[in-house]
């Protein structure tokens, strides 16, 4: 019997127990179905990683003060560290030529007033570079000079959310906004950057000199970070050595278990976040796969009711000149149909599930033709797998057994 | 006459049923010519059953030949065993055996399946049309045995066994779920094709009177072979199909 022949056969036979049929091959759409899903989810994350490294800048290296240190060490944060000074980063661009552009770094969080509205948000200190660094562009006004820098001056670039917050009716520009009770002329607003890579709000910050955040805001006499950039990317991990190596000889650390601070690239920490998508994407895929598995167990088990039940049929079709081959083929072919016809229907439900999650939470999601091209190949090799014992069951039979089966 | 369709020596079967062996058949030997109409009759257990099984090629004998068409097939393994069935016999079972929610013509279909010439559909309907109305039921050809009596799923399996164009027919208890006047109309079928088309016919019945509508009848007993004589006034079921008083359609 040809290929045809024998799907067709298997077709008919799959449409003659419909409600069987359907319910054998539902454990097989929910594991395509969430096996679909799962990948589109996983691509959809790595997308996004992908699109942040960009917004941030692929040649960003971070020096922040404290320690990730080695395990079983107690260390604190970045922050609670006050050993990284403005000394050290300005030794750092002096002495490592493939440092391009550089500024500090230091937060605090501040309640914002102007006018009738308030806001508590957080400020951040940089220098005049600290757009270029960070990939900022400004949306209306102007960046602070190096001047504004040099005297700390009262003055604050706002980001969006913030912008938006207290002057939701006026241009900001030249307005007057009071941080922490000190009057902060804005020069200009930078353009949303939307969603980060937490899934925080990235435009909710003020920006302002770090002379004056660090003196007049948060009354300290050291830094929380250094954002450098590597003149190129092939750059960044030599500079992000010599970093390690300059500060490790300033602050007098022997090696990684005593360092007061930590050297990040924006790579590694990109690195770090696809790592973890993808073993969560590793566990979901697995919980999916046993479903398949599951799936397959049952057109197995139906298999063989199946067998049973038309063990007469077969001995018939032996009667009649089926041999080894035809039958095993017959069987095996509803198997790999229910499984495939069950996988069809898994990878509509799946794109269908993967909509679902992007309108209603908001997830990224990106579905491939190789994730539907594995899930098909998929179902078909669990058709095979599972339909194998069952058909060879049935094509091993006694013709005279089979014939005499009531 | 030439070499016999179907010759047997000394055939021997047994089966372990746990510790017992049974002898089902004690050395049967057997020509039967091309073109006969020859019936077995015996009790049940008389071994009968074991000795169609055999000269079905559903079975092989545990010793003894068989010779089919001049063929030892005696040794052959299950699909060339298969593949002789589905070209040289055709089977008629007492039970029908016809494959349920399916049409009497893709029944008929059926052995073309599996005879590896490859046929399209339009040439595979069309013998079977052709079979089924020569049985008398080509208007039933979409009927599911479901919706067919008994004598007429008889004659669909009548019509299966003849589409590989076989040249034996084993015709097993065929009117043994039938009544009388259906058991005439499916005899004078058989008698029908032997005459006509030369077809060899192998019956096996319990039933003398059924016998009686072969040439030659032999009796099996304990498994072996107890008389093998030609029947002297042999019945010709189309004389009596004549004499029977008409019936009204069959439902």
């Amino acid at each position: 019997m040809g290929i045809r022949e024998t799907f067709r056969l298997a077709l008919r036979a799959i449409r003659r127990n419909k409600v069987r049929s359907a319910l054998t091959m539902l454990g097989v759409i929910i594991g395509v179905a969430s096996v679909i899903a799962m990948i589109a989810l996983g691509s959809g994350a790595r997308a996004i990683i992908d699109e942040q490294i960009q917004s941030q800048g692929t040649t960003l290296i971070y020096l922040s003060s404290g320690s990730f240190g080695g395990p079983g060490r107690a260390h604190g944060g970045s922050g609670s560290i006050t050993t990284l000074t403005m000394e050290d980063a300005e030794a750092i661009a002096r002495e490592i030529p493939t440092v391009g552009l550089w500024t500090p770094g230091m937060r605090g969080r501040a309640q914002l007033i102007a006018g009738n509205n308030n806001w508590n948000s957080s400020i951040e200190g940089g220098n005049e570079d600290f757009l270029a660094v960070r990939n900022w562009v400004i949306a209306e006004g102007a960046n602070f000079t190096a001047r504004d820098v040099l005297v700390a001056e009262k003055v604050c670039l706002l980001g969006a959310t913030v912008a938006t917050t207290l002057f939701p009716d006026q241009d900001p520009v030249g307005q007057v906004s009071r941080v922490r009770n000190m009057p902060f002329r804005v020069v200009g607003v930078l353009a949303a950057k939307g969603q980060g890579q937490w899934g925080q709000d990235q435009d909710d910050f003020v920006l302002a000199p770090w002379t004056t955040v660090q003196k007049k805001l948060l009354g300290i006499n050291y830094i929380h970070q250094v954002s450098f950039t590597a003149k190129t990317s092939e750059l960044v991990e030599p500079t992000a050595v010599a970093i390690t190596r300059l500060m490790r000889a300033r602050h007098r650390s022997p090696g990684p278990e005593q360092d007061d601070f930590s050297v990040r690239t924006v790579e590694e920490m990109a690195a770090t976040r696809v790592q973890m998508a993808s073993t969560m994407n590793g566990l979901l895929m697995s919980v999916a796969s046993v479903s398949l598995l599951v799936g397959g167990i049952g057109i197995m088990n139906i298999m063989l009711v199946s067998v049973t039940e038309r063990t007469r049929e077969i001995g018939v079709r032996m009667a009649v000149g089926a041999r080894t081959g035809d039958v095993l083929k017959q069987f095996l072919a509803e198997a790999v149909a229910l499984s495939l016809v069950g996988g069809l229907a898994g990878i509509l439900l799946g794109i269908g599930v993967s909509e679902a999650i992007t309108t209603s939470l908001g997830w990224p999601v990106l579905i491939t033709t190789s994730s539907i091209l594995i899930a098909f190949a998929f179902s078909a090799a669990v058709g095979i797998f599972f339909g194998w014992y069952p058909a060879r069951k049935a094509a091993n039979l006694d013709p005279i057994e089979a014939l005499r089966y009531e | 006459m030439s070499e016999p369709l179907i010759r047997v020596v000394d055939l021997k079967r047994s089966y372990a049923l746990g510790d017992v062996t049974v002898h089902a058949l004690r050395g049967v030997s057997l020509d039967i010519a091309a073109g006969a109409f020859f019936a077995v009759v015996g009790a049940s257990g008389s071994g009968k059953s074991t000795l169609m099984n055999i000269l079905g090629l559903l079975d092989r004998p545990t010793s003894g030949s068989y010779h089919l068409d001049g063929q030892d097939v005696s040794g052959f393994d299950r699909d060339r065993r298969a593949e002789l069935r589905n070209k040289k016999i055709g089977f008629v079972f007492q039970n029908f055996s016809l494959l349920p929610r399916t049409t009497a013509l893709e029944n008929v279909e059926l052995p073309l399946l599996y005879n590896g010439r490859g046929q399209r559909p339009a040439e595979r309907h069309a013998k079977a049309l052709s079979l089924l109305q020569a049985v008398g039921i080509g208007e039933r050809a979409d009927h599911t045995p479901n919706q067919l009596s008994g004598g007429q799923q008889q004659r669909v399996a009548i019509a299966r066994s003849l589409v590989n164009d076989p040249e034996l027919v084993l015709a097993d208890e065929p009117t043994g779920n039938l009544d009388s006047r259906t058991s005439v109309e499916i005899m004078e079928i058989l008698q029908r094709l032997n005459r006509e088309q030369g077809i060899t016919v192998l019956l096996i019945t319990h039933e003398h009177d059924i016998a009686e509508y072969a040439t030659r009848v032999v009796t099996v007993r304990d498994g072996r072979i107890l008389t093998d004589e030609p029947v002297t006034r042999r019945r010709d079921a189309a004389v009596e199909l004549a004499a029977l008083p008409p019936v009204e359609a069959e439902a």
